[in-house]
């Protein structure tokens, strides 16, 4: 059978590019410094997701929350292959928690038909790892966390090989179903060069009223602005080319579960950890344990 | 997170400062195709942003897909197995997986067939950072001529079978022209190509040294006039692998390990004539090398860039006497004419390549386009006549001169490192012998020297100079940089009325080599003089070339205008007697 798929992406910033500039005085991340990057995990996840389409059929939609900004991973997911892509952007869902931010996602997904929805393990900037769990709640489905490879579906049932430390299990549910992918899962498929060369000219609503802005400068009339933005999305839609885009309203969500008002995460304080020890390794008192050490030296040309 | 085209400025200058732009306008046929393919481009600007966005994606591939598997790909190789199958190494059969998703099989094939309409140029530039990341694939992606020459000749049918799984990386393919005794002398192959009573052909005898033969579409080389001897006898036939195509061995080779080397038997193996019969070597297969050897000098930038690379980094790291060596004035030449050379390489190689968009782009228009007569058809008959001419010099030229220059970076990168660099920990003996193979195949430098070296007698190369040295006025500061290359060309034109002043040809042969030189570092040169109107660090590199190259240039006028003779007649003495081996 056919199956549908919701892979929900955050955009984050590249945290492996840390630069001097990449923290602020007051200890929060200085995103203006760091290039903006579909969340690795993430590509993992809608990975699995086409390639459950390429097998079973069916249909991936790739969703984020975000600034307009974010529509850029919407892209890159569509030169990958996705049949939808949907941006979430409102001014009211800013400063929102995991809490706030799987309520949200949650609201737009049940819009949606989705038989499985995935989500990257964790996202790099905030390492919570908390968001697909607290989704699957909301939506009221079974979760499988740290899939690192889809056994088995056939039906309405999924088996899954779920990492847990030390170890994994090999699990079974019924769908709907939540998963989240590690990167130990799959390679990410590259994008696919014509996919690059038609949709790199899509757009959503926002960034279109924003490069409309722009271009006609603040003495603009905001009708004006509106009714052009207005013309060129329609322009965009007609050749297929332009992103869902829906705010708070639109994905019927309860404001008071939305940004700040639905984050009960307060940050107390910020510290700067610098670490001082390095890294060690444990080598076993016996004389194979100082076999191995002499070895290891050698053949990193320490010694001898 | 490396990106071979990010991280490159010698590959992102020449990307803006060569005309791409004029590249996409000629393979876009006046962006015609945007009606039908919805992600075409509608102008220049939009290809050339394509064509940038391939680049970063390939370089992102190279980076961080291919290049960490290289080793390992070099170490395990290509098994036979004993059905006569072939397994990959797992990062060669993982890397085509990867450039078919990412459609990047049929670089320059139309649109129609799943291709990417893409000029040469932009191939090329994707070619050498497929190969930085690991040469032996290159002899897998970067064989995309054979899907060229399908669609160049064949009939549609053949094309709508074919070309399709070639671009999206189903089906892999091979030139299939070698043979135990027709290696360089193409034209005294045996394999012979039949057909039935009911007309279908069908291929039987043994090819020897065939890269990638155990692909999918083989383009073999037959003789199909059984009483015809040499070129005129024999025809183009794509075969598909099957039952009657048996790979007998796997080559163990000195480098390249993850391009796997077949022996294969045609047991009768049925195959579809390519285009008409008698037209196989030429202008079919002419055709073909023209392009792989475009493509051998691209694998051949891409080793030598990586040879470069690590060893500017080696110089820089390693301390000796309190030091960094990059610091003693032997390193610093040695280290910066390796860097100087591989961008020579680049310059000629890339400018070879937008010359064949040029002449490809005027030669299908001519064929194709319903041009009416006049002096739009004349002018387009005059590109082609030309830019064919430059080309046959520009191409052999191209091959010659990046593939030495890349077993001379690998072999300076080892020189560098001394005995770190001997050693398997580094991947510098592993360029040293990838890259040998780039001066042998697809024609050795001996027969790309032949091949140019008529061209450059007959007065091509110095239309080329003159052109390239007058085609605009310089700025008065490189004044005696031109006036150095007016010079050397006075010397180059003084040199070929010597030579073609002796009798026969012998003399050209054995001087061919020096005289195709002296052409090269001149066409290299004004190319050099080009770029440095646009970069600080390009008036530092011409101007090294010069100081390099214009004595080398003297050298070869005194050599070749001598009239010694003595390598040829005094041979018996000079080789001494021939050894009996044990």
């Amino acid at each position: 059978m056919a199956y549908h798929c919701i892979v929900c992406a955050k955009q984050v910033p590249d945290t492996k590019r840390i630069t001097g500039q990449a923290m602020k005085e007051d200890g929060t991340v200085n995103r203006a410094a760091l290039p903006a990057i579909f969340n690795p995990e993430d590509l993992n996840a809608l990975e699995l997701a086409l390639a459950i389409r390429d097998q079973f059929g069916g249909t991936v939609t790739l969703m984020t929350m975000g600034l307009p900004a974010a529509s850029e991973i919407l892209r890159e997911g569509l030169y990958r292959g996705v049949d939808k892509a949907m941006l979430i952007t409102d001014r009211r869902a800013a400063a929102s928690d995991t809490l706030a931010t799987s309520y949200i996602l949650s609201c737009a997904i049940k819009m949606l038909p989705h038989d499985i929805v995935l989500c990257g393990r964790q996202a790099i900037d905030g390492d919570t790892a908390q968001v697909g769990p607290q989704l699957a709640e909301k939506l009221g489905v079974a979760q499988i966390t740290y899939v690192e490879q889809l056994v088995d579906l056939s039906g309405k049932t999924i088996t899954a090989r779920r990492h847990v430390g030390n170890g994994f299990e090999v699990v079974e549910g019924k769908l709907p179903v939540l998963l989240t992918v590690m990167d130990t899962a799959n390679v990410a498929r590259p994008p696919a060069a014509r996919k690059i060369m038609k949709y790199k000219k899509a757009r959503t609503p926002a960034e279109v009223s924003g490069a409309v802005a722009k271009e006609m400068g603040e003495g603009a009339a905001p009708e004006a602005v509106a009714a052009e933005a207005k013309k060129r999305c329609a322009a965009l839609a007609a050749r297929g080319l332009l992103i869902d885009q829906y705010d708070l309203d639109g994905i019927k969500a309860d404001l008071t579960w939305c940004g700040r008002s639905g984050s009960p995460t307060k940050v107390h304080r910020i510290q700067s950890v610098v670490l001082t020890g390095s890294e060690h390794k444990a080598i076993a008192p016996t004389e194979d344990g100082i076999r191995e050490l002499v070895a290891e030296l050698i053949e990193d040309h320490t010694i001898g | 997170m490396p990106n071979f085209f990010l991280d490159n400025e010698d590959i992102k200058f020449l990307f803006s400062h060569l005309d791409v732009a004029h590249a996409a306008e000629i393979t876009e046929e006046g962006f015609k195709f945007h009606k039908e393919f919805d992600f075409a481009p509608e102008n220049a600007a939009d290809a050339v942003d394509n064509y940038r966005r391939l680049l970063e994606m390939i370089g992102e591939l190279a980076g961080e897909q291919i290049a960490p598997t290289s080793e390992e790909t070099d170490k395990v190789g290509n098994t036979l197995n004993a059905d006569g199958s072939v397994t990959r190494a797992p990062g060669i059969a993982k890397a085509i997986e990867l450039l078919g998703q990412a459609e990047m099989m049929g670089f320059t094939l139309p649109y129609r067939f799943g291709g990417l309409n893409c000029p040469n140029l932009v191939y090329t530039m994707t070619n050498e950072m497929i190969s930085r990341a690991d040469a032996s694939l290159m002899n897998i992606y970067g064989l995309q001529g054979i899907a060229e020459t399908i669609n160049a000749f064949a009939s549609e049918e053949i094309k709508q079978e074919y070309l399709p799984d070639m671009s999206n990386g189903k089906k892999t393919g091979a030139m299939v022209l070698t043979e135990p005794d027709a290696g360089s002398d193409l034209q005294a192959i045996k394999t012979r190509a039949y057909q039935d009573k009911d007309g279908n052909w069908f291929v039987q005898g043994v090819k020897r040294f065939i890269t990638n033969g155990c692909g999918e579409v083989l383009l073999v080389m037959a003789r199909s006039e059984p009483e015809i001897a040499g070129g005129r006898g024999i025809s183009l036939l794509v075969v598909d692998r099957g039952p009657r195509v048996k790979i007998r061995r796997l080559e163990n080779k000195l480098g390249i390990h993850g391009s796997p080397t077949c022996e294969i038997f045609f047991d009768d193996a049925p195959g579809k004539l390519i285009g008409e019969r008698q037209r196989g070597l030429v202008p079919y297969v002419a055709s073909l090398m023209n392009g792989a050897r475009i493509g051998i000098a691209a694998q051949a930038l891409g080793l030598g860039e990586a040879a470069y690379r690590v060893a500017r980094e080696y110089a820089h790291s390693r301390k000796q006497y309190g030091t960094s060596i990059e610091n003693f004035p032997a390193l610093r030449e040695l280290i910066s004419d390796m860097h100087v050379d591989v961008q020579a390489a680049r310059t000629m190689t890339y400018f070879a390549s937008y010359c064949v968009d040029v002449e490809l782009g005027a030669t299908r228009q001519l064929e194709f386009g319903n041009v009416p007569d006049g002096d739009h058809k004349k002018e387009l008959r005059a590109t082609a006549r030309k830019f064919s001419r430059a080309n046959g010099m520009l191409t052999p030229m191209s091959k010659y001169y990046a593939s030495e220059m890349s077993m001379r970076l690998a072999n300076g990168a080892m020189a560098v490192m001394g005995g770190s660099g001997y050693m398997k920990d580094y991947p510098v003996e592993r360029y040293l012998r990838d890259s040998r193979i780039t001066t042998i195949y697809e024609g050795t430098t001996q027969l790309q020297v032949v091949a140019a070296v008529r061209a450059v007698s007959s007065g091509t190369a110095n239309t080329l100079i003159e052109e390239l040295l007058t085609k605009k006025a310089w700025p008065a500061e490189f004044a005696s940089q031109v006036e150095q290359m007016q010079q050397g060309k006075a010397l180059l034109v003084k040199a070929i009325e010597f030579v073609k002043a002796q009798s026969g040809t012998e003399y050209m042969d054995l001087m061919g080599r020096k005289l195709v030189d002296m052409a090269m570092y001149l066409i290299v040169g004004a190319l050099f003089l080009d770029q440095a109107t646009a970069s600080e660090t390009k008036k530092a590199v011409l101007n090294r070339w010069l100081f390099w190259r214009m004595p080398e240039l003297r050298m070869n006028y005194e050599v070749i205008t001598s009239g010694n003779r003595s390598a040829i007649t005094d041979f018996d003495v000079l080789a001494g007697p021939v050894p009996t081996l044990q």
